[in-house]
């Protein structure tokens, strides 16, 4: 067992003196999270004002008050000692798969699919909380078996282990989700020092079990996934094909985007404000900021973006131990597919799969999940530096 | 030892591993910044008109045509509003198996079929995409309380007021007034038809279609906003239909109404004309039509009625159209030419002893009547043939030959009036070019096809099977053979004579108003010809058919006793020949001496003039002057 190498502690938080709060923060990672969920609010306030007839400013409150009690969340984690959470790998991968069982039982249906389970405030979407168990749990796994990373049996047993939580999201259905377990997992796996001939046999495999679902299953009569999904997988090929269709979406948030031009069309956005883009509050958001503010706009939400990964990958690279890294590589590469794909999905480079846009859409798991993310990168880098100073090591910003 | 202590530095295996994520994530955000800048600044202004596309509907809102009105605004066209079932295009069922479904069920409602329905719409939704689309014009409350009744199972389909064409008066002047339609492919691309959206009904005969650009109205357009759902979200631009012209027409209704009447569904037509200023004052034609069944579509089996021979095909104006011998009025034409040409003067006396020998044909006076010596009043007083026969023999002996027809050509036969209606026919002057011409193709026609005597009896190569020979003109002379005009170029030729020399150019359209009847703009009177027509031999000819309808022997003087206004006419029968009742006509010119109308009548098989013509030629002068009259105390029974 390492010993940690701060202070005595209850129940694994550090004592806060105040000063050391503040200073064990990333604070460049603190102003991109301030950034986008500003953004958020702004944009939210100004294309969401007629959608819920009466109370113009319904999805501007909710999500402001997620963004408090997250930023809360964010700096309690960041005091904790998260190698502590190595040792409840068992239990957090029973909790994993439990949340995402229970939804089955007891869940929502939100649009055709159970992602939800009913709580007194809101609807959680465990898939969403099941990113980041996901990356606490399989990073310990692989911390386990260091000593045999070679071995092909260390790099099936991880993909195993990310294979079953995924499919059961995929089943809900939450396609969009499960691809994004599949990212952290080889992010966690690729951070760790996998070998190439491992993911050169992953990826013959995932080819192998694309056919098998798209072509050769439907072919037999078996359909594993959706029609819908497949439709929108596919759709994006050629959007404008049948423009009433799977196709809409993303045509319209073309449309959207498109019209924004370069400094966007303000009161004129007419593709959000009249409902001509679908969703234009949760995962078609960035097509929101593309009309209304335009390139400048989606230039800036960028960068804001651009920020939140450097600062990440960097505090990968400072991490006291290899869980702390592959912690934050899986952290990382979440953020990293659900930007790249949600973004592209609105500009019409990436296929539909309904992952959420971090901190900019709307939606109680989402920012939650993301600032219980930025909690654990800020824990990782607050610990890293007292490493350092212990050490003696210098550390610069 | 704990794996995860081994390690708290960056290995090099590490930094090279997450310098690669780095890569990848440098490398998407530069596809995705490449693909915003190409989204936004390079095709930004194309997504802007697609997005605007997406929100601005552009609602047509038809506006009624002018009414027509006649001479003293009494209504003789408007407009009726009737229900129109329309289906809105956004919330039709997006599914094409929900359409036809809908379709089925509307076909039934509104017993029409589906696939006619679904052709009818998408076609419509072709030209204008967001406008709604005609399923049915003037469906009855009924069925309008039905559909609102089923609304749950008509999605997307309303019911809104649209403005139908209606003829008030039916089959009073349908072929005048004329008919309108939907405007076809080829008709929207015409010049006159600038600015008509597919689907507009506008005027396709009569006066409807010769006075369409005034008619026409503008229709109106609603811009809107409208979200996705297709709901109104605000409205950006409204352009107020606005009506047609009103149009008011030289014609008088109660003339036109006793015109008809005075037909009473026989074959025939009639024009009345100011004799001053060319103003048509009625024109009927018979059988007739009611306009109203073009107002909505028309059926096939209704056009096929309307256009049928054996029905006497009531879509022609017979005024203005037909080609008929016209008899004796033509002795008007005749005696003009022999004063003007100097062939007689109006007292010259030729001997009428019952018919004439031109070579070895032998032309007798109708009813075998012997007028022993005859002027040229006399001659016309009692229609005379043998008199008029010889001016034929006499004229086509001198210089040319075509002094009658000059005279006629002059006149204005041969030629359209110039009358502002469309379709009119010019007829035919016959003269021995026509009928030598016609003649030659005969017999190249003979020699070349060889056709069996049968079929050159029916008429295979054309009936011109013999040369122009003097018996022809003799004909011409009394109206007879060849010769084709209408009762609008009777009137015209009457009235040259009446007005000592002006031909006129008959015209409908007084001036174009607005609704309230103020005018707008006066139609130009057009140019009318002047013949120098020698003030002496215009009153011999006047005097000559005031006798025929005043003095006893006159041909009308019968069918005219006791009329209160002093009528000069000419009667006319002209033989058809192959067993056809003869055509009967009668041409007045009132008051006597400085008429002011013409009344020409015509009917097809009327046999003698002063038998159907000149009694209904009565009822309309008895209208025209607004005299109490009970008709004619007897009918005529004297040859013309």
């Amino acid at each position: 067992m390492h010993a940690a190498p701060y202070g005595t502690s209850v129940k694994g938080f550090r004592e806060a003196g105040s000063a050391r709060l503040a200073g064990g923060l990333d604070f460049p990672l603190i102003l991109a999270a301030l950034g986008l969920v500003g953004a958020s609010i702004y944009t939210l306030s100004r294309a969401t004002r007629t959608d819920i007839p009466g109370n113009p400013n319904y999805f501007v409150e909710r999500q402001a008050a997620y963004a408090v009690v997250g930023l809360l969340l964010m700096l309690l984690i960041s005091r904790f000692d998260y190698s502590r959470l190595r040792e409840w790998k068992n239990g957090l991968y029973a909790v994993l798969i439990g949340l995402i069982v229970v939804v089955y039982a007891t869940g929502t249906v939100a649009r055709g699919s159970k992602r939800a389970i009913e709580l007194p405030f809101f609807q959680l979407q465990t898939s969403e909380l099941g990113k980041v168990l996901l990356i606490l749990t399989l990073s310990a796994f692989m911390v386990d078996r260091m000593r045999q990373l070679g071995d092909k049996e260390t790099t099936s047993r991880i993909v195993l282990l990310a294979l079953l939580p995924a499919m059961l999201v995929v089943a809900q259905p939450d396609l969009g989700s499960g691809l994004v377990y599949m990212s952290i997992t080889l992010a966690i796996l690729f951070v760790a020092g996998t070998k190439w001939t491992h993911f050169a046999a992953l990826g013959g495999l995932a080819v192998t079990a694309i056919l098998v679902v798209l072509i050769a299953a439907p072919a037999l009569g078996v359909q594993v996934l959706k029609p819908y999904q497949t439709d929108r997988l596919t759709a994006f090929v050629n959007p404008s094909e049948n423009p009433a269709k799977q196709g809409y979406q993303q045509s319209q948030s073309l449309v959207a985007v498109g019209a924004g031009g370069r400094t966007g069309r303000g009161e004129q956005a007419t593709q959000s404000r009249l409902n001509f883009l679908p969703e234009h509050h949760t995962d078609f958001v960035f097509s929101v900021v593309g009309e209304e503010f335009g390139f400048m706009g989606a230039a800036l939400v960028l960068s804001l973006y651009a920020l939140l990964i450097w600062r990440c990958l960097r505090i990968l690279t400072l991490s006291k131990n290899l869980y702390g890294s592959l912690v934050a590589a899986g952290i990382t590469a979440m953020f990293m597919h659900q930007i790249f794909i949600n973004v592209g999905m609105t500009i019409g480079i990436m296929p539909i799969t309904g992952v959420t846009l971090p901190l900019m859409s709307y939606g109680g798991s989402s920012v939650l999940v993301t600032f219980i993310a930025l909690g654990l990168i800020q824990a990782i880098h607050a610990q890293a530096r007292e490493t350092a100073f212990a050490k003696g090591r210098d550390m610069a910003l | 030892m704990d794996d995860d202590s081994r390690r708290s530095s960056l290995t090099p295996q590490l930094a090279v591993r997450v310098a690669m994520i780095g890569g990848v994530a440098l490398v998407a955000f530069g596809l995705i910044f490449f693909r915003l800048w190409y989204l936004q600044v390079l095709s930004g202004d194309r997504y802007r008109a697609e997005a605007n596309d997406n929100r601005l509907r552009e609602i047509k809102v038809q506006a009624p045509r002018g009414e027509i009105v006649d001479r003293n605004g009494k209504v003789l066209v408007n407009n009726r509003t009737g229900l129109a079932v329309r289906v809105t295009p956004t919330k039709l069922p997006q599914d094409k198996a929900g359409r036809m479904a809908l379709y089925g069920r509307l076909a039934r409602v509104l017993s029409l079929s589906p696939a006619r329905i679904e052709k009818s719409v998408n076609s419509q939704l072709k030209a204008l995409p967001y406008s709604p689309a005609t399923v049915k014009q003037d469906v009855p409350q009924s069925i309008v309380f039905y559909l609102f009744e089923n609304q749950d199972k008509f999605p997307g389909v309303t019911v809104e007021q649209v403005f139908l064409r209606e003829y008030p008066h039916r089959k009073l002047g349908a072929q005048l007034f004329g008919t309108v339609g939907e405007v076809t492919e080829s008709q929207l691309k015409q010049e006159r038809n600038r600015g008509v959206s597919q689907g507009a009904r506008i005027g396709q005969s009569g006066i409807e279609y010769q006075y369409d650009r005034f008619l026409r109205g503008n229709d109106g357009a609603s811009r809107v906003q409208v979200d996705a759902l297709g709901n109104l979200r605000g409205q950006l631009r409204n352009v107020r239909p606005q009506q047609g012209r009103q149009l008011r027409l030289s014609v008088d209704l109660g003339v036109q109404k006793a015109g008809q009447q005075a037909l009473g569904g026989a074959r025939g037509a009639f024009a009345v004309m100011n004799v001053r200023d060319g103003e048509v004052v009625a024109l009927g034609s018979s059988p007739s039509f009611d306009p109203n069944q073009f107002s909505k579509v028309i059926k096939e089996s209704d056009y096929k009625r309307l256009t049928s021979k054996d029905n006497g095909e009531p879509i022609i104006n017979r005024a203005i159209q037909a080609g008929y011998p016209t008899g004796s009025t033509f002795k008007l034409i005749t005696a003009t030419a022999a004063l003007q040409g100097g062939l007689i003067t109006p007292d010259t006396v030729q001997y009428d002893g019952g018919s004439l020998k031109v070579g070895n044909v032998t032309f007798k006076n109708a009813g075998n009547a012997v007028n022993g010596p005859v002027a040229l009043r006399k001659a016309l007083q009692v229609s005379s043939d043998v008199f008029f026969y010889r001016l034929g023999q006499e004229a086509n002996g001198k210089g040319d030959g075509l002094l009658i027809q000059k005279w006629a050509g002059k006149l204005g036969l041969g030629h359209k009036t110039g009358i502002d209606l469309p379709q009119e026919a010019a007829g035919l002057v016959p003269s021995p070019s026509y009928r030598n011409e016609g003649f030659a193709s005969y017999q190249r026609c003979v020699r070349r096809k060889k056709p069996s005597p049968a079929k050159i009896a029916l008429g295979y190569c054309g009936f011109l099977d013999r040369p122009w020979s003097v018996g022809d003109n003799v004909n011409l002379a009394v109206g007879q053979g060849d010769l084709q005009a209408d009762p609008l170029q009777m009137a015209v030729a009457y009235a040259a004579i009446a007005n000592g020399g002006r031909v006129l150019k008959p015209r409908l359209g007084q001036r174009i108003e607005d609704s309230t009847g103020r005018p707008l703009q006066e139609l130009e009177a057009p140019p009318s010809r002047k013949l120098g027509v020698k003030p002496e031999f215009r009153q011999a000819i006047m005097d000559g058919l005031r006798a025929a309808a005043s003095q006893p022997g006159g041909t009308s003087e019968p069918v005219f006793k006791g009329f209160k206004i002093p009528v000069a006419g000419k009667t006319g029968t002209a033989q058809k020949g192959a067993g056809r009742a003869d055509q009967s006509w009668y041409i007045a010119l009132a008051p006597y001496p400085d008429p002011k109308y013409v009344v020409a009548v015509t009917f097809e098989q009327g046999g003698f003039g002063a038998d159907t013509a000149a009694p209904a030629a009565r009822k309309i002068l008895a209208k025209l002057f607004g005299v109490n009259d009970g008709g004619p105390i007897q009918g005529g029974s004297a040859p013309n």
